[in-house]
Protein backbone atom coordinates (compact mmCIF):
# COMPACT_ATOMS: atom_id res chain seq x y z
CA UNK A 1 0.00 0.00 0.00
CA UNK A 2 2.59 2.73 1.04
CA UNK A 3 4.86 3.86 -1.07
CA UNK A 4 8.35 3.09 -0.07
CA UNK A 5 10.71 5.18 -2.52
CA UNK A 6 13.89 5.35 -0.64
CA UNK A 7 16.61 8.00 -1.95
CA UNK A 8 19.45 6.24 -3.69
CA UNK A 9 21.93 8.99 -3.78
CA UNK A 10 25.04 7.78 -1.93
CA UNK A 11 26.83 10.96 -0.65
CA UNK A 12 28.16 11.99 3.03
CA UNK A 13 29.20 15.51 2.94
CA UNK A 14 25.82 16.72 1.89
CA UNK A 15 23.56 15.12 4.09
CA UNK A 16 25.26 15.58 7.25
CA UNK A 17 25.81 19.34 6.00
CA UNK A 18 22.06 19.73 5.86
CA UNK A 19 21.53 17.48 9.22
CA UNK A 20 24.12 20.06 10.65
CA UNK A 21 21.95 22.90 12.55
CA UNK A 22 19.46 20.63 13.91
CA UNK A 23 22.40 18.19 15.35
CA UNK A 24 23.97 21.36 16.87
CA UNK A 25 21.10 22.57 18.71
CA UNK A 26 20.45 18.86 19.86
CA UNK A 27 23.34 18.67 20.98
CA UNK A 28 24.28 21.39 22.63
CA UNK A 29 20.52 22.16 23.86
CA UNK A 30 19.32 18.70 24.56
CA UNK A 31 21.70 15.60 25.38
CA UNK A 32 24.46 17.84 26.77
CA UNK A 33 21.92 19.48 29.49
CA UNK A 34 20.35 15.95 29.78
CA UNK A 35 24.07 14.33 30.53
CA UNK A 36 24.36 17.09 32.71
CA UNK A 37 21.09 16.88 34.70
CA UNK A 38 22.67 13.48 35.44
CA UNK A 39 25.66 14.49 36.68
CA UNK A 40 23.95 17.11 38.92
CA UNK A 41 21.33 15.14 40.63
CA UNK A 42 24.90 13.78 42.47
CA UNK A 43 25.80 17.04 43.64
CA UNK A 44 25.35 20.14 45.49
CA UNK A 45 24.77 22.90 43.33
CA UNK A 46 22.91 26.32 43.90
CA UNK A 47 23.27 29.03 40.94
CA UNK A 48 26.35 30.63 42.25
CA UNK A 49 28.17 28.32 44.18
CA UNK A 50 30.27 25.63 42.77
CA UNK A 51 28.84 21.85 42.73
CA UNK A 52 30.26 19.41 45.16
CA UNK A 53 29.76 15.91 44.58
CA UNK A 54 28.02 14.14 47.05
CA UNK A 55 27.33 10.51 45.83
CA UNK A 56 23.67 9.54 46.50
CA UNK A 57 22.91 11.63 48.97
CA UNK A 58 20.48 13.31 47.25
CA UNK A 59 18.18 10.59 46.39
CA UNK A 60 18.44 9.19 49.93
CA UNK A 61 17.12 12.83 51.10
CA UNK A 62 14.73 11.99 48.18
CA UNK A 63 13.28 8.59 49.70
CA UNK A 64 12.93 10.64 53.26
CA UNK A 65 10.99 14.04 51.07
CA UNK A 66 7.02 13.82 52.30
CA UNK A 67 6.74 16.86 50.08
CA UNK A 68 8.28 15.09 46.52
CA UNK A 69 6.20 11.87 47.40
CA UNK A 70 3.15 14.05 47.43
CA UNK A 71 3.80 15.64 44.53
CA UNK A 72 4.95 12.34 42.94
CA UNK A 73 1.49 10.69 44.25
CA UNK A 74 -0.34 14.01 42.80
CA UNK A 75 1.03 13.29 39.28
CA UNK A 76 0.33 9.49 39.02
CA UNK A 77 -3.48 10.64 40.41
CA UNK A 78 -3.55 13.28 37.42
CA UNK A 79 -1.92 11.85 35.05
CA UNK A 80 -4.11 8.62 35.02
CA UNK A 81 -7.48 10.02 35.09
CA UNK A 82 -6.40 12.99 32.86
CA UNK A 83 -4.84 10.32 30.74
CA UNK A 84 -7.94 7.99 31.17
CA UNK A 85 -10.47 10.54 30.95
CA UNK A 86 -9.29 12.29 27.38
CA UNK A 87 -8.95 8.81 25.55
CA UNK A 88 -12.58 7.97 25.84
CA UNK A 89 -13.79 11.51 25.77
CA UNK A 90 -11.84 11.80 22.09
CA UNK A 91 -12.78 8.83 21.21
CA UNK A 92 -16.55 9.17 21.34
CA UNK A 93 -16.20 12.67 19.97
CA UNK A 94 -14.07 10.78 17.06
CA UNK A 95 -17.44 8.09 16.75
CA UNK A 96 -19.37 10.93 17.20
CA UNK A 97 -18.05 12.73 14.28
CA UNK A 98 -16.65 10.10 12.15
CA UNK A 99 -20.04 9.17 10.65
CA UNK A 100 -20.53 10.63 7.06
CA UNK A 101 -24.13 10.86 7.96
CA UNK A 102 -23.64 13.88 9.99
CA UNK A 103 -24.12 17.44 8.36
CA UNK A 104 -21.11 19.48 9.00
CA UNK A 105 -19.45 17.18 10.14
CA UNK A 106 -15.91 19.50 8.98
CA UNK A 107 -17.30 22.42 10.82
CA UNK A 108 -18.01 20.29 14.08
CA UNK A 109 -14.55 19.01 14.13
CA UNK A 110 -13.26 22.38 13.90
CA UNK A 111 -15.13 23.60 16.74
CA UNK A 112 -14.18 20.88 18.66
CA UNK A 113 -10.54 21.40 17.53
CA UNK A 114 -10.38 24.99 19.19
CA UNK A 115 -9.63 24.81 22.64
CA UNK A 116 -6.13 22.75 21.44
CA UNK A 117 -5.51 26.22 19.65
CA UNK A 118 -5.13 28.05 22.98
CA UNK A 119 -2.23 28.07 25.58
CA UNK A 120 -2.57 26.53 28.79
CA UNK A 121 -1.82 30.33 30.50
CA UNK A 122 -4.93 31.50 28.76
CA UNK A 123 -7.38 28.09 29.08
CA UNK A 124 -6.41 28.45 32.99
CA UNK A 125 -7.28 31.56 32.89
CA UNK A 126 -10.72 31.56 31.41
CA UNK A 127 -11.44 28.39 33.55
CA UNK A 128 -10.50 30.67 36.75
CA UNK A 129 -12.82 32.94 35.77
CA UNK A 130 -15.20 30.63 35.33
CA UNK A 131 -14.93 28.36 38.60
CA UNK A 132 -14.52 31.41 40.79
CA UNK A 133 -15.71 31.28 44.06
CA UNK A 134 -17.15 34.44 44.44
CA UNK A 135 -17.84 35.02 40.71
CA UNK A 136 -17.64 32.35 38.81
CA UNK A 137 -20.52 31.81 36.72
CA UNK A 138 -20.49 28.17 37.66
CA UNK A 139 -20.95 29.27 41.41
CA UNK A 140 -23.54 31.75 39.95
CA UNK A 141 -25.64 29.13 38.41
CA UNK A 142 -25.60 27.09 40.96
CA UNK A 143 -26.74 29.48 43.97
CA UNK A 144 -29.99 30.79 41.87
CA UNK A 145 -30.63 27.39 41.21
CA UNK A 146 -31.10 27.26 45.65
CA UNK A 147 -27.76 25.13 46.14
CA UNK A 148 -24.85 26.42 47.74
CA UNK A 149 -21.73 27.71 45.89
CA UNK A 150 -18.60 24.89 45.46
CA UNK A 151 -15.10 25.83 46.17
CA UNK A 152 -14.17 24.39 42.73
CA UNK A 153 -9.91 25.72 43.07
CA UNK A 154 -9.78 25.87 47.37
CA UNK A 155 -11.13 22.35 48.39
CA UNK A 156 -8.06 19.69 47.85
CA UNK A 157 -9.08 17.46 45.86
CA UNK A 158 -11.94 19.66 43.95
CA UNK A 159 -9.22 21.58 42.80
CA UNK A 160 -7.66 18.24 42.30
CA UNK A 161 -11.01 16.85 39.99
CA UNK A 162 -11.54 20.68 38.33
CA UNK A 163 -7.29 20.89 36.97
CA UNK A 164 -8.33 17.15 35.83
CA UNK A 165 -11.42 18.06 33.76
CA UNK A 166 -9.90 21.16 32.56
CA UNK A 167 -7.05 19.32 30.85
CA UNK A 168 -9.78 16.99 29.20
CA UNK A 169 -11.18 20.04 27.96
CA UNK A 170 -8.43 21.10 26.50
CA UNK A 171 -6.67 18.34 25.06
CA UNK A 172 -9.66 16.58 23.89
CA UNK A 173 -9.54 18.31 20.37
CA UNK A 174 -6.21 17.37 19.27
CA UNK A 175 -6.55 13.59 20.27
CA UNK A 176 -9.58 13.54 18.66
CA UNK A 177 -7.95 14.95 15.07
CA UNK A 178 -5.67 11.81 15.54
CA UNK A 179 -8.82 8.90 16.14
CA UNK A 180 -10.63 9.86 13.24
CA UNK A 181 -7.24 9.37 11.20
CA UNK A 182 -7.37 6.02 12.73
CA UNK A 183 -11.13 4.95 12.11
CA UNK A 184 -10.75 6.77 8.53
CA UNK A 185 -8.32 3.69 7.73
CA UNK A 186 -10.35 1.07 9.00
CA UNK A 187 -12.02 -0.84 5.64
CA UNK A 188 -15.50 0.19 5.27
CA UNK A 189 -15.98 -3.38 3.76
CA UNK A 190 -15.40 -4.63 7.31
CA UNK A 191 -18.57 -2.49 8.54
CA UNK A 192 -20.81 -3.83 5.47
CA UNK A 193 -20.08 -7.50 5.97
CA UNK A 194 -21.14 -6.74 9.65
CA UNK A 195 -24.24 -5.08 9.04
CA UNK A 196 -25.20 -7.76 6.42
CA UNK A 197 -23.90 -10.06 8.94
CA UNK A 198 -27.03 -8.57 11.53
CA UNK A 199 -24.27 -7.79 14.18
CA UNK A 200 -25.46 -5.29 16.68
CA UNK A 201 -23.72 -1.81 16.83
CA UNK A 202 -22.23 -2.92 19.82
CA UNK A 203 -20.60 -6.00 18.89
CA UNK A 204 -19.39 -4.05 15.51
CA UNK A 205 -17.44 -1.59 18.00
CA UNK A 206 -16.17 -4.50 20.01
CA UNK A 207 -15.25 -6.88 17.33
CA UNK A 208 -14.05 -4.84 14.53
CA UNK A 209 -13.87 -0.41 15.71
CA UNK A 210 -11.61 -1.53 18.95
CA UNK A 211 -9.12 -4.20 17.71
CA UNK A 212 -8.06 -2.38 14.40
CA UNK A 213 -7.75 0.95 16.25
CA UNK A 214 -5.83 -0.18 18.95
CA UNK A 215 -2.51 1.18 17.75
CA UNK A 216 -3.80 4.21 17.26
CA UNK A 217 -5.36 4.09 20.91
CA UNK A 218 -1.94 3.49 22.07
CA UNK A 219 -0.66 6.76 20.30
CA UNK A 220 -2.87 9.13 21.95
CA UNK A 221 -2.50 7.53 25.40
CA UNK A 222 1.65 7.51 25.18
CA UNK A 223 1.24 11.45 24.25
CA UNK A 224 -1.53 11.80 26.59
CA UNK A 225 0.71 10.24 28.97
CA UNK A 226 3.89 12.33 28.28
CA UNK A 227 1.81 15.55 28.25
CA UNK A 228 -0.07 14.98 31.57
CA UNK A 229 3.38 14.61 32.80
CA UNK A 230 5.14 17.99 31.82
CA UNK A 231 1.84 19.88 33.04
CA UNK A 232 3.00 22.83 34.48
CA UNK A 233 1.34 26.10 33.12
CA UNK A 234 -2.64 25.04 34.31
CA UNK A 235 -1.40 24.45 37.76
CA UNK A 236 0.75 27.95 37.48
CA UNK A 237 -2.59 29.73 36.46
CA UNK A 238 -5.43 28.09 38.18
CA UNK A 239 -4.38 26.50 42.06
CA UNK A 240 -0.71 27.74 42.36
CA UNK A 241 -0.27 23.86 43.48
CA UNK A 242 -2.50 24.84 46.59
CA UNK A 243 -4.55 24.58 48.55
CA UNK A 244 -1.61 23.43 50.17
CA UNK A 245 0.01 20.88 48.36
CA UNK A 246 -3.24 19.30 46.84
CA UNK A 247 -2.35 19.97 43.03
CA UNK A 248 1.76 20.74 43.26
CA UNK A 249 2.96 17.68 40.83
CA UNK A 250 6.61 17.28 40.30
CA UNK A 251 7.63 19.77 37.86
CA UNK A 252 6.18 22.69 40.13
CA UNK A 253 8.31 20.94 42.67
CA UNK A 254 11.05 20.76 40.72
CA UNK A 255 10.84 24.70 39.26
CA UNK A 256 10.79 25.53 43.45
CA UNK A 257 13.46 23.41 44.65
CA UNK A 258 15.76 24.49 41.66
CA UNK A 259 14.93 28.44 41.01
CA UNK A 260 13.21 29.89 44.65
CA UNK A 261 15.29 27.85 46.97
CA UNK A 262 18.01 27.60 44.94
CA UNK A 263 19.06 23.66 45.17
CA UNK A 264 20.03 22.84 41.81
CA UNK A 265 21.58 19.26 42.83
CA UNK A 266 18.78 18.22 44.36
CA UNK A 267 15.94 18.96 41.98
CA UNK A 268 18.06 17.54 39.21
CA UNK A 269 17.67 14.12 41.11
CA UNK A 270 13.63 15.15 41.14
CA UNK A 271 13.93 15.72 37.49
CA UNK A 272 15.93 12.17 37.00
CA UNK A 273 12.74 10.27 39.25
CA UNK A 274 10.24 12.17 36.56
CA UNK A 275 11.83 10.95 33.73
CA UNK A 276 12.38 7.50 34.99
CA UNK A 277 8.28 7.50 35.43
CA UNK A 278 7.77 8.69 32.26
CA UNK A 279 10.06 6.16 30.40
CA UNK A 280 8.53 3.13 32.52
CA UNK A 281 4.56 4.39 32.15
CA UNK A 282 5.55 4.17 28.54
CA UNK A 283 6.74 1.03 28.54
CA UNK A 284 4.10 -0.27 30.84
CA UNK A 285 1.18 0.70 27.74
CA UNK A 286 3.16 -0.36 25.37
CA UNK A 287 2.90 -3.84 26.74
CA UNK A 288 -0.68 -3.74 28.10
CA UNK A 289 -1.44 -3.08 24.58
CA UNK A 290 0.58 -5.44 22.84
CA UNK A 291 3.00 -5.32 20.51
CA UNK A 292 1.68 -7.26 17.95
CA UNK A 293 0.98 -4.27 16.02
CA UNK A 294 3.37 -2.75 13.55
CA UNK A 295 1.97 0.72 13.16
CA UNK A 296 3.03 3.54 10.64
CA UNK B 1 -36.61 3.00 10.63
CA UNK B 2 -38.20 5.04 13.70
CA UNK B 3 -35.80 3.93 15.81
CA UNK B 4 -32.69 5.00 13.50
CA UNK B 5 -34.38 8.29 13.53
CA UNK B 6 -34.34 8.58 17.09
CA UNK B 7 -30.74 7.10 17.10
CA UNK B 8 -30.16 10.37 14.95
CA UNK B 9 -31.55 12.71 16.88
CA UNK B 10 -29.93 11.82 20.28
CA UNK B 11 -26.60 11.92 18.05
CA UNK B 12 -27.28 15.44 17.27
CA UNK B 13 -28.63 16.42 21.14
CA UNK B 14 -25.32 15.15 22.12
CA UNK B 15 -22.80 16.60 19.83
CA UNK B 16 -24.82 19.95 20.55
CA UNK B 17 -24.70 19.84 24.37
CA UNK B 18 -20.62 18.74 24.04
CA UNK B 19 -20.30 21.29 21.36
CA UNK B 20 -21.95 23.83 23.63
CA UNK B 21 -19.66 22.61 26.58
CA UNK B 22 -16.80 23.36 24.54
CA UNK B 23 -17.16 26.59 23.68
CA UNK B 24 -19.32 28.57 26.20
CA UNK B 25 -15.86 29.18 28.25
CA UNK B 26 -14.33 30.56 25.07
CA UNK B 27 -17.34 32.44 24.41
CA UNK B 28 -17.87 33.51 27.87
CA UNK B 29 -14.43 35.39 28.37
CA UNK B 30 -14.72 37.04 24.91
CA UNK B 31 -18.24 38.58 25.71
CA UNK B 32 -17.18 39.52 29.33
CA UNK B 33 -14.44 41.27 27.82
CA UNK B 34 -16.10 43.55 26.60
CA UNK B 35 -18.55 44.38 29.78
CA UNK B 36 -17.61 47.80 32.01
CA UNK B 37 -15.97 46.95 34.84
CA UNK B 38 -19.53 47.87 36.74
CA UNK B 39 -21.28 44.77 35.01
CA UNK B 40 -18.19 42.22 35.06
CA UNK B 41 -19.85 40.23 37.99
CA UNK B 42 -23.34 42.08 38.52
CA UNK B 43 -25.81 40.29 39.50
CA UNK B 44 -27.77 38.64 37.25
CA UNK B 45 -24.96 37.81 35.09
CA UNK B 46 -26.00 38.21 31.38
CA UNK B 47 -24.10 36.29 28.77
CA UNK B 48 -24.39 39.39 26.41
CA UNK B 49 -23.00 42.79 28.07
CA UNK B 50 -25.63 45.02 28.05
CA UNK B 51 -23.04 48.62 27.62
CA UNK B 52 -20.18 47.15 25.20
CA UNK B 53 -17.60 49.30 25.75
CA UNK B 54 -13.47 48.61 24.29
CA UNK B 55 -12.28 50.30 27.29
CA UNK B 56 -10.82 47.09 29.13
CA UNK B 57 -8.86 46.72 25.66
CA UNK B 58 -7.79 50.65 25.40
CA UNK B 59 -6.75 50.61 28.99
CA UNK B 60 -4.70 47.25 29.00
CA UNK B 61 -3.12 48.11 25.44
CA UNK B 62 -2.32 51.65 26.86
CA UNK B 63 -0.71 50.30 30.26
CA UNK B 64 2.87 49.55 30.83
CA UNK B 65 4.85 47.06 28.39
CA UNK B 66 1.71 45.42 26.34
CA UNK B 67 2.39 46.68 23.17
CA UNK B 68 5.85 45.45 23.65
CA UNK B 69 5.25 42.00 25.11
CA UNK B 70 2.87 41.35 21.75
CA UNK B 71 5.82 42.74 19.95
CA UNK B 72 8.05 40.39 21.70
CA UNK B 73 6.03 37.86 20.69
CA UNK B 74 5.68 38.45 16.99
CA UNK B 75 9.29 38.59 16.89
CA UNK B 76 10.29 35.69 18.42
CA UNK B 77 7.01 33.43 16.89
CA UNK B 78 7.99 34.85 13.57
CA UNK B 79 11.38 34.69 13.51
CA UNK B 80 11.38 31.43 15.40
CA UNK B 81 9.26 29.93 12.65
CA UNK B 82 11.38 30.72 9.79
CA UNK B 83 14.42 29.27 11.70
CA UNK B 84 12.78 26.00 12.44
CA UNK B 85 11.09 25.98 8.58
CA UNK B 86 14.42 25.99 6.94
CA UNK B 87 16.43 23.65 9.40
CA UNK B 88 13.67 21.43 9.97
CA UNK B 89 13.33 20.55 5.94
CA UNK B 90 17.02 20.32 5.08
CA UNK B 91 16.70 17.58 7.73
CA UNK B 92 13.91 16.45 6.40
CA UNK B 93 15.38 16.41 3.12
CA UNK B 94 18.90 14.86 4.00
CA UNK B 95 17.51 12.13 5.45
CA UNK B 96 14.52 10.81 2.97
CA UNK B 97 16.44 11.34 -0.28
CA UNK B 98 20.28 10.20 1.14
CA UNK B 99 21.86 6.99 1.74
CA UNK B 100 25.17 7.94 3.74
CA UNK B 101 26.30 5.95 7.24
CA UNK B 102 24.39 5.89 10.65
CA UNK B 103 21.33 7.68 8.72
CA UNK B 104 18.57 5.29 10.84
CA UNK B 105 20.10 6.01 14.00
CA UNK B 106 20.41 9.62 13.25
CA UNK B 107 16.83 9.62 12.61
CA UNK B 108 15.90 7.55 15.23
CA UNK B 109 17.64 9.41 18.20
CA UNK B 110 16.27 13.12 16.79
CA UNK B 111 12.94 11.08 17.63
CA UNK B 112 13.83 10.09 20.53
CA UNK B 113 14.66 13.95 22.03
CA UNK B 114 11.09 13.72 22.27
CA UNK B 115 11.10 11.63 25.32
CA UNK B 116 12.88 14.41 26.82
CA UNK B 117 11.04 17.04 27.44
CA UNK B 118 11.81 20.38 28.50
CA UNK B 119 10.26 20.13 31.93
CA UNK B 120 12.59 17.16 32.61
CA UNK B 121 16.21 19.26 31.98
CA UNK B 122 15.00 22.96 32.91
CA UNK B 123 17.69 23.23 35.24
CA UNK B 124 21.08 22.37 32.99
CA UNK B 125 18.90 24.18 30.27
CA UNK B 126 19.14 26.99 32.14
CA UNK B 127 22.74 26.63 33.12
CA UNK B 128 23.83 25.85 29.40
CA UNK B 129 21.89 29.52 28.18
CA UNK B 130 23.79 31.08 31.35
CA UNK B 131 26.98 29.68 30.02
CA UNK B 132 26.20 30.73 26.61
CA UNK B 133 25.18 34.48 27.37
CA UNK B 134 21.43 33.35 26.43
CA UNK B 135 19.89 34.28 29.30
CA UNK B 136 17.62 37.45 29.36
CA UNK B 137 17.69 37.28 25.34
CA UNK B 138 15.49 37.03 22.71
CA UNK B 139 17.69 34.31 20.85
CA UNK B 140 17.50 32.32 24.20
CA UNK B 141 13.47 31.44 23.35
CA UNK B 142 14.04 31.62 19.74
CA UNK B 143 16.77 29.32 18.84
CA UNK B 144 17.03 26.32 21.16
CA UNK B 145 13.26 24.99 20.53
CA UNK B 146 13.85 25.70 16.71
CA UNK B 147 15.05 21.99 16.32
CA UNK B 148 12.08 19.97 16.88
CA UNK B 149 11.87 16.54 16.16
CA UNK B 150 7.47 16.88 15.09
CA UNK B 151 8.93 19.12 12.22
CA UNK B 152 11.68 16.51 10.94
CA UNK B 153 9.53 13.77 10.89
CA UNK B 154 6.75 15.87 9.00
CA UNK B 155 9.14 16.63 6.60
CA UNK B 156 10.59 13.38 5.60
CA UNK B 157 7.69 11.71 5.53
CA UNK B 158 6.48 13.87 3.13
CA UNK B 159 9.95 14.44 1.26
CA UNK B 160 10.33 10.30 0.66
CA UNK B 161 7.55 10.56 -1.27
CA UNK B 162 8.57 12.85 -3.85
CA UNK B 163 10.12 11.00 -7.05
CA UNK B 164 13.97 10.78 -7.33
CA UNK B 165 14.28 11.46 -11.25
CA UNK B 166 13.88 15.13 -10.52
CA UNK B 167 16.99 15.02 -8.52
CA UNK B 168 18.85 12.70 -10.39
CA UNK B 169 18.36 14.69 -13.79
CA UNK B 170 19.00 18.33 -12.23
CA UNK B 171 22.17 16.54 -11.16
CA UNK B 172 23.07 15.45 -14.67
CA UNK B 173 22.97 18.63 -15.46
CA UNK B 174 25.64 19.68 -13.17
CA UNK B 175 23.62 21.40 -10.49
CA UNK B 176 25.07 21.62 -6.81
CA UNK B 177 23.38 19.87 -4.00
CA UNK B 178 22.62 23.26 -2.39
CA UNK B 179 21.30 24.26 -5.64
CA UNK B 180 18.75 21.52 -5.30
CA UNK B 181 17.49 21.93 -2.78
CA UNK B 182 17.05 25.75 -3.04
CA UNK B 183 15.50 25.17 -6.33
CA UNK B 184 13.68 22.20 -6.39
CA UNK B 185 13.00 20.60 -3.44
CA UNK B 186 11.92 23.92 -1.79
CA UNK B 187 9.37 24.75 -4.28
CA UNK B 188 7.88 21.09 -3.89
CA UNK B 189 7.78 21.01 -0.21
CA UNK B 190 5.35 23.85 -0.07
CA UNK B 191 2.40 22.13 1.23
CA UNK B 192 4.68 20.73 4.30
CA UNK B 193 6.30 23.70 4.94
CA UNK B 194 3.11 25.21 5.41
CA UNK B 195 2.00 22.38 7.70
CA UNK B 196 5.24 23.06 10.20
CA UNK B 197 5.40 26.69 9.85
CA UNK B 198 1.65 27.13 11.35
CA UNK B 199 2.23 24.54 14.06
CA UNK B 200 5.69 26.28 14.90
CA UNK B 201 3.87 29.54 15.62
CA UNK B 202 1.39 28.19 17.38
CA UNK B 203 3.53 26.38 19.86
CA UNK B 204 6.31 29.75 20.13
CA UNK B 205 2.73 31.92 20.15
CA UNK B 206 1.72 29.49 23.25
CA UNK B 207 5.04 29.09 24.77
CA UNK B 208 5.88 29.41 28.75
CA UNK B 209 8.14 27.31 29.63
CA UNK B 210 10.97 28.56 27.86
CA UNK B 211 9.96 32.20 28.20
CA UNK B 212 10.08 31.17 32.02
CA UNK B 213 13.05 30.02 32.44
CA UNK B 214 15.40 32.35 29.69
CA UNK B 215 13.70 35.75 30.56
CA UNK B 216 13.78 37.44 33.50
CA UNK B 217 13.84 40.95 32.69
CA UNK B 218 10.22 42.45 32.39
CA UNK B 219 10.88 44.60 29.18
CA UNK B 220 11.59 41.16 27.32
CA UNK B 221 8.77 39.31 27.85
CA UNK B 222 6.33 37.60 25.97
CA UNK B 223 2.51 37.86 26.26
CA UNK B 224 2.12 34.54 28.12
CA UNK B 225 4.69 35.28 30.70
CA UNK B 226 2.64 38.97 31.18
CA UNK B 227 -0.65 36.92 31.22
CA UNK B 228 0.66 34.79 34.11
CA UNK B 229 2.01 37.55 35.93
CA UNK B 230 -1.03 39.55 35.56
CA UNK B 231 -2.45 36.68 37.15
CA UNK B 232 -0.03 36.18 39.96
CA UNK B 233 -1.61 39.86 41.38
CA UNK B 234 -3.13 39.67 44.54
CA UNK B 235 -6.15 41.64 43.45
CA UNK B 236 -6.55 40.47 39.72
CA UNK B 237 -8.33 43.30 37.55
CA UNK B 238 -10.40 40.99 35.63
CA UNK B 239 -11.73 43.53 32.78
CA UNK B 240 -8.22 43.54 31.68
CA UNK B 241 -6.89 40.16 32.18
CA UNK B 242 -9.74 39.18 29.94
CA UNK B 243 -9.05 41.31 27.55
CA UNK B 244 -5.11 40.53 27.24
CA UNK B 245 -6.47 37.14 26.94
CA UNK B 246 -8.73 37.61 24.32
CA UNK B 247 -5.84 39.38 22.40
CA UNK B 248 -3.43 37.16 23.32
CA UNK B 249 -6.11 34.16 21.24
CA UNK B 250 -6.80 35.97 18.66
CA UNK B 251 -3.77 35.24 16.59
CA UNK B 252 -3.78 31.67 16.79
CA UNK B 253 -7.82 31.62 15.98
CA UNK B 254 -6.64 33.57 12.76
CA UNK B 255 -4.12 31.70 11.70
CA UNK B 256 -6.57 27.94 12.36
CA UNK B 257 -9.50 29.25 10.30
CA UNK B 258 -7.23 30.58 7.34
CA UNK B 259 -4.79 27.07 7.35
CA UNK B 260 -7.14 24.30 8.90
CA UNK B 261 -6.86 21.83 6.57
CA UNK B 262 -2.94 21.74 7.14
CA UNK B 263 -3.60 21.55 10.85
CA UNK B 264 -5.31 18.09 10.65
CA UNK B 265 -3.54 16.93 7.82
CA UNK B 266 -0.68 17.53 9.86
CA UNK B 267 -1.99 16.12 13.15
CA UNK B 268 -2.86 12.97 11.75
CA UNK B 269 0.93 12.37 9.45
CA UNK B 270 2.89 13.25 12.58
CA UNK B 271 0.49 12.17 15.16
CA UNK B 272 3.20 13.64 17.38
CA UNK B 273 3.68 17.37 19.53
CA UNK B 274 6.89 18.81 20.09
Amino acid sequence: MKKTVQGNFHQVKAPLLFLLPNIIIFVIFIIIPAIQGLRMSFTEWGVFTEPTFIGLANFKELFQDKVFWKTFSNTLVFSFFTVAMLTIYSLLLALLLNKNSIKGEKICRSLFYIPSLLSMITVGIAWRFILGDEMGIINYLLSSLGGESIHWLTNGNLAMASIILVSVWAGAGYYMVILIGGLQAIPLELYEAATIDGASPAKTFLNITLPLLKSTLLVVMVLATISSFKAYELIFVMTKGGPGYATKLIVQQVYQVAFLEDRMGYASAMSILLMLLIGLVTIVQFRITGRDQDYE
Amino acid sequence: MNKQHTNRTLHYVLLLLLALGTLFPILWIFLSSFKPQSELFRVPLTLIPENWTIENYVSSIRQGNFIRYFSNTVFVAVVSTLLTVVINVMAGYALAKYIFPGRNLIFTLMIATLMIPLQVIMIPIFLQLKRLGMLNSLWGIIIPPAATPTGIFLARQYLVTLPDSLIEAARIDGAKEFYIFRKIIWQMSQPIVATIAIFSFMWRWNDFLWPLIVITDNKKQTIQQALANFVGQLQINWSELLAMTTIAIIPVIIVFLAFQRFFFSGITAGSVKG
